[in-house]
């Protein structure tokens, strides 16, 4: 061959790297399979799975609404309740803090530092966790998790909101500067008007979230349609965990369709 | 100062604001009435407050010695959220595949694909998780299972979107030499998709971590459960520990990770 | 009027903006400041009402100095001193109403401008001053709708409901089409002459300068290197001035 005349050149150095990730990728994963525990599967395990299936194509449907007590609607209805006011509560807080955060705001560099890091602690703390803590203020039920869901989407509302800041014209700003207008007028006049839709669209991005984060609070006791579904897992009533896992799919869909079409519209 | 003749000009007439009125109504309904069903009031959580400080208070300082404890329940956290994160990010490329609309051009194929995809998502991680516990029983396997299901719904959707976004030209070109359709999807696609691939397939993994890290509590598998254990027993010093350790390897993942992606694309 | 006195500008990075300017502007004159870009037009407009900070020197607006001037009476100075700026500055999602109606937020206190409760005398004057450039009609539209010409007219109406005494306009045609920039140039004369506001703009078309001045400034490397009439303003000045001949881009030729 005319390896005279045309020597291939082999980057030797990169191969030797790409061999490393493969072995440490090897090693990653014999370490996790060597933890991982042999299925040992109750033999009932088909038996529910299929229990759970049928359970879903054959629902409980007398439970969508039952006269008196708790019911499928009142459940979803409580998931919307934490969710709608969680959103908005957050919301409300996070316009102050993001202003404080976005480093075109703020005076002093520290200070925008600082917000930003106070918000990236709260969105690493488990929602659930904050539920359980507020559980122990409040007692169980539907307002602990509200309290959750507010103070955990502040962390990532405030992110966002502080970017939307961050990425304003300061064109407007400068102008009603020079009518005289002081800080607040300027904020007001010049600033939100150019945030509010980002604001809007964000709030109902994180509402999306929440809903589902909402549906998962009852496991511990925060109220909304997961406490059924623990208890109808619990009394092994497969049918009524079929028509609670329908009325969760159909609620999600509707309000990520709605918020979706909302959202396209206001930007 | 102002003396052109007032009584000439014709002002426009100001648009209705009724759309902002109704608008405004509604959202104020939405609120109270959500408030109404959460039975929210302020009262409460003013005299609960002392009972949260007090908890607070009781978290510090934590409780050192407890994260020998806790080495194995955590990195037991994070096998479940690397096998799941593994599980679901194969199992989603054919899913991908089969979701976007310039490999799979019958619409028959790909709008049930996606119809599928979108169910899966739906469904909280905790939730197919208690699920599965129920199925299974207590134990890693279950929240494993439930993270495999989740990853399947993240990585797959990001996926197609990103495969629908290639340049079709290398697709051409392949279907010009004559070429299968395996032999194109390995030629003409994966080359072009498989950075953004492995970049969804980290931010999966980190926000399994986590997720994996609350999965106990519904009895499966890793660190949550001891939220549970030492809540219940008033040992708050202890559960501070646990939710340090958390923060602690959540982000020396997410900083990894990160970095890696940075370098991917 | 205006005062300079031994003004100086120098930037953090070191650079010379502005180096011991004495000027002295009266009441109603229509100045148009002229120079290569870089020459330090921008900053001496914006020293005026303080957008700037200069580092030496004091600049007295009718006597005040608002260099010295902290707080209430910075903003109640600013308040007599209009700004037109380049690209127009309007809140784009406003309405062409509430634009001007900004102006008018340094007279009243923050907590009625944040309800929106402009007196009846404000909307008034906001609808004259719209009525003035003659955009009455888009009162009501986003300014994001209106054409650049219109929007140039709306942040001028802005300047006029403010009831400022000097108006500022830091190259205000400079993203405007040859025709609309007529316009714009002739309203900004005509409310000079009607309403006596003493005019400063900054130019970079020498002809317009000729045009619609009373009185230019050239600056070259942050001094004033010509002040006088139009009359004395003549090419071999502007040559200097620029400190080269000058070129074809730098005239406007517009046959209206």
């Amino acid at each position: 061959m005319s390896n005279t005349t045309r020597p291939l050149i082999k980057p030797k150095k990169n191969k030797t790297r790409i061999w490393l990730i493969y072995i440490t990728l090897a090693l990653i994963y014999i370490w996790a399979f060597s933890g991982m525990p042999l299925p040992d599967v109750k033999e009932t395990a088909a038996q529910v799975s299929k229990a759970i299936f049928s359970g879903i194509f054959s629902p409980d449907w007398d439970y969508v609404y039952l006269p008196d007590g708790e019911d499928l609607l009142r459940g979803l209805l409580d998931t919307l309740a934490i969710a709608i006011l969680g959103t908005f509560i957050s919301a409300f807080l996070c316009v102050p803090f993001s202003f404080l955060a976005a480093s075109n705001m703020s005076k002093g560099r520290s200070l925008s530092n600082t917000g930003k890091f106070i918000l990236s602690l709260i969105r690493t703390f488990p929602e659930i966790v904050m539920a359980i803590m507020f559980i122990k203020a409040v007692g169980p039920g539907s307002f602990a998790g509200v309290l959750a869901l507010g103070l955990h989407s502040i962390g990532m509302l405030g992110k966002l909101f502080t970017e939307e800041i961050e990425s304003v014209d300061p064109g407007p700003a400068e102008a009603l500067t020079a009518t005289g207008a002081n800080r607040l007028q300027i904020i007001w006049f010049a600033i939100l008007p150019q945030v509010l839709p980002g604001f809007l669209s964000y709030t109902l991005y994180r509402f999306e979230i929440n809903v589902r984060s909402a549906s998962i609070l009852g496991v511990i006791g925060a109220g909304g349609i997961g406490t059924l579904l623990i208890f109808a897992l619990s009394s092994r009533d497969w049918e009524r965990v079929g028509i609670i896992l329908l009325g969760i799919i159909v609620m999600v869909t509707f309000i990520d369709l709605l918020s979706g079409y909302i959202r396209k519209k206001i930007v | 100062m102002m003396s052109t003749q007032p009584q000439k000009r014709v002002i426009p007439e100001p648009p209705s604001k009724l759309k902002t009125y109704f608008t405004f109504f509604i959202i104020l309904l939405l609120i109270f009435g959500s408030a109404i069903q959460t039975n929210t009031s302020i009262t409460e959580l003013i005299a609960g407050f002392p009972n949260m400080m007090d908890l607070l208070v009781q978290m510090v300082p934590p409780n050192w010695s407890y994260f020998g404890k806790i080495v194995p329940a955590m990195l037991e956290t994070i096998r479940m959220a690397l096998l799941g994160t593994t599980f679901g990010a194969i199992i989603a490329i054919p899913i991908a595949l089969f979701s976007a609309s310039n490999i799979v051009k019958n619409t028959w194929v790909f709008y049930p694909v996606r119809f599928i995809l979108n169910l899966i998502r739906t469904i909280p991680d905790l939730l197919l998780a208690a699920i599965f516990v129920s199925i299974f029983g207590l134990g890693p396997l279950p929240g494993i299972l439930a993270l495999t299901i989740f990853s399947i719904g993240l990585v797959a959707k990001l996926t197609y979107e990103a495969i629908e976004a290639i340049d079709p030209g290398p697709m051409e070109a392949m279907t010009s030499v004559g070429a299968n359709k395996i032999q194109w999807i390995f030629f003409g696609v994966i080359p072009q998709v498989l950075p953004h691939y492995i970049s969804y397939v980290l931010y999966t993994f980190e926000v399994n971590i986590r997720a994996a890290a609350v999965l106990g509590l519904v009895g499966a598998g890793g660190i949550g459960l001891y939220y549970d254990r030492t809540l219940g027993f008033f040992e708050y010093d202890k559960t501070s520990s646990i939710i340090i350790f958390t923060l602690v390897v959540v982000l020396i993942i997410d900083f990894i990770s990160t970095k890696l992606r940075e370098k991917l694309i | 009027m205006i005062e300079f006195n031994n003004v100086s500008k120098t930037y953090p990075n070191g650079v010379k903006g502005l180096s011991n300017i004495n000027l002295k502007i009266e009441e109603g004159e229509f100045v148009v400041i002229v120079g290569l870009s870089g020459a330090g037009k921008s900053t001496l407009l914006r020293s005026i009402n303080r957008l700037i900070e200069i580092s030496d020197g004091e600049i007295l607006i009718e006597g005040k100095s608002i260099t010295k001037a902290k707080g209430s009476e910075l903003r109640r100075i600013r308040r007599d001193i209009g700004m037109i700026f380049q690209s127009f500055n309007l809140v784009k999602r406003s309405s062409v109403l509430r634009n001007v109606l900004s102006g008018r937020v340094g007279y009243h206190s923050t907590l009625r401008t944040i309800l929106g409760l402009f007196p009846k005398e404000d909307v008034d004057l906001a609808f004259d001053a719209l009525d003035r450039v003659n955009i009455l009609e888009k009162a009501y539209s986003r300014a994001t709708e209106l054409s650049g010409g219109q929007q140039q007219r709306v942040s001028i109406a802005r300047a006029l409901a403010q009831e400022a005494k000097i108006i500022l306009a830091d190259e205000p045609v400079a993203s405007l089409d040859p025709l609309t920039t007529k316009q714009v140039m002739n309203d900004l004369k005509r409310i000079n002459q009607e309403l006596g506001i003493t005019t400063i703009v900054n130019l970079h078309f020498i002809d317009l300068a000729r045009e619609y001045a009373t009185r230019i400034i050239g600056l070259r490397a942050g001094e004033v290197v010509f002040d006088g009439p139009v009359s004395e303003a003549t090419d071999e000045k502007f040559s200097e001035i620029y400190g080269r001949p000058i070129k074809k881009d730098e005239l406007l030729e517009v046959e209206v």
